[in-house]
C-alpha cells in the first residue's frame, strides 16, 4: 500500500506542470490548426518538415543558457543585476549566434531533404522564414529568460526549477506563431 | 553546442518527414493538426519527469532496473497514471478545437487516437528511461546530464512515428 501512496504523490505533485504545458502545446496546436497556417502550409514546400526541428532546438539553445545563468548565479560569479557583465553579455551572445546559426542549418537541412525526395523547394524562403522566426524566438526568450531567472533568483527561488518550464511554455506558444510571422514576412519581401 | 544541436536537428527532420508524409491528412483534419504538438511535448515531458526521478533514485541507492522495485513501480504507475489523465483531456480538447477549426472528425476517433497514441507513448517513455538510465550507468556516464535530453529527443520523433502509426489504423 506504501507504493501505492509514492505514485499517488508523484502524479499530484507532476500533474500541475504536466497540465500547463498541455495548455500551452494545445494553444500551439491550435495556431497551426487555423484557415492561415493551413494555407501556409499548403504553398510554402517543407514547413511541416521543418516544424518538429524548429519546435526542439528552441529547448537546447535556451534551457542550456537558463542552465549556465544559473550556475554562474549558483558559484556566485555573476549577480543577478542587469549590467553589462562580460559573463553575461558573452552568454547571452553566444546563445544568440547558437539560435540563428541553428534556425538558417534547419532551413538548408530541410531544403536538402526536399531536393532529394523530388518536391520543389525555396532555399530563399527557408532560409528567410528561419531566420524571421529564429530570430524573433532568440529576442523574446532571451530577454524572458534573463528577467526572470534574475528576477526568480533575488526572490529567492531557484532558477534550475523556472528554466524547464519557462522555456517549454514559452517556446509552444510563441514558436509557431513566429514561424507564421516568418511566413508572411517572406511573402510580403520575395 | 553547435555539433549537438545540429546532430538532433538532423534527428527531427524524422518527424518532419512524418508529418510532411500525412500532409493531406493533416490538412483536412484540423484535430490532427491541434494533437501534434502536444503529443510531441508531453511525451518529453513525462520522460524527463521518469528520467530525474530514477536518476535520484540511482544517487541514493535505491534503484534497481526490475518492476519488482518499489520506487520503480511507483515511478511507472504514475506515468501511466498521468497518461491517461492527459491524454483523454487532450483528445477532448482536439477534438473541441477542431470542430472549432472547421474539421469534422468525430469525438470517438479523435479520443481514440490520442488515448491510443498516449499509452503506447507512456510504455516507450518507461522503457527508455529505464534503458537510458541502466545504459549511462554503466558505460560510467552521469546519467543526470545524459538521459533527458537523449530520452526527450528519443520519444519525440518515436511519438509523432506513434501518433501517425495509429491515426493510420484508425482513419
Amino acid at each position: 500500500m506504501e507504493g501505492r501512496q509514492r505514485a499517488r504523490d508523484i502524479y499530484r505533485q507532476a500533474l500541475p506542470v504536466v497540465l500547463l504545458s498541455l495548455v500551452a502545446g494545445l494553444f500551439s496546436g491550435t495556431l497551426l490548426g487555423t484557415e492561415t497556417m493551413r494555407t501556409s502550409i499548403e504553398r510554402v514546400p517543407g514547413i511541416l518538415l521543418l516544424l518538429p526541428a524548429f519546435l526542439a532546438t528552441r529547448g537546447g539553445v535556451y534551457g542550456s543558457l537558463g542552465a549556465r545563468l544559473s550556475s554562474g548565479l549558483h558559484q556566485g560569479v555573476i549577480t543577478p543585476q542587469l549590467t553589462l557583465d562580460r559573463r553575461i553579455v558573452n552568454a547571452i551572445v553566444a546563445s544568440f549566434v547558437n539560435g540563428i546559426t541553428i534556425s538558417v542549418f534547419i532551413a538548408v537541412i530541410t531544403y536538402l531533404v526536399l531536393l532529394v525526395s523530388g518536391t520543389d523547394g525555396y532555399l530563399a524562403q527557408l532560409v528567410g522564414i528561419m531566420l524571421v522566426a529564429g530570430g524573433l524566438s532568440a529576442v523574446l526568450m532571451l530577454s524572458v529568460l534573463v528577467v526572470v531567472v534574475f528576477v526568480g533568483y533575488r526572490r529567492g527561488l531557484d532558477p534550475d526549477n523556472l528554466i524547464g518550464p519557462v522555456v517549454t511554455t514559452l517556446g509552444d506558444v510563441f514558436g509557431v506563431a513566429f514561424l507564421l510571422v516568418g511566413i508572411r514576412a517572406v511573402e510580403v519581401i520575395l | 553546442m553547435i555539433p549537438l544541436l545540429a546532430a538532433l536537428s538532423v534527428l527531427q527532420l524524422v518527424s518532419g518527414s512524418v508529418l510532411e508524409g500525412y500532409e493531406a491528412t493533416l490538412l483536412r483534419y484540423p484535430a490532427l493538426l491541434v494533437l501534434v504538438p502536444v503529443q510531441i511535448g508531453t511525451a518529453g515531458n513525462l520522460a524527463s519527469i521518469m528520467c530525474s526521478r530514477l536518476t535520484t533514485q540511482l544517487y541514493l541507492g535505491t534503484y534497481e532496473p526490475t518492476l519488482s522495485n518499489p520506487g520503480v513501480r511507483a515511478n511507472v504507475a504514475a506515468v501511466f497514471a498521468l497518461a491517461a489523465t492527459v491524454f483523454s483531456a487532450v483528445g477532448v480538447a482536439a477534438w473541441a478545437l477542431g470542430v472549432a477549426l472547421g474539421g469534422d472528425l468525430g469525438l470517438g476517433r479523435v479520443l481514440v487516437i490520442s488515448l491510443g497514441s498516449g499509452m503506447l507513448l507512456a510504455v516507450l517513455v518507461v522503457t527508455t528511461s529505464v534503458v537510458a538510465v541502466e545504459a549511462s550507468y554503466r558505460i560510467g556516464l552521469n546519467p543526470d546530464d545524459t538521459t533527458i535530453p537523449i530520452v526527450t529527443n528519443v520519444c519525440d520523433v518515436v511519438g509523432v512515428v506513434i501518433l501517425f502509426g495509429v491515426v493510420a489504423l484508425v482513419l
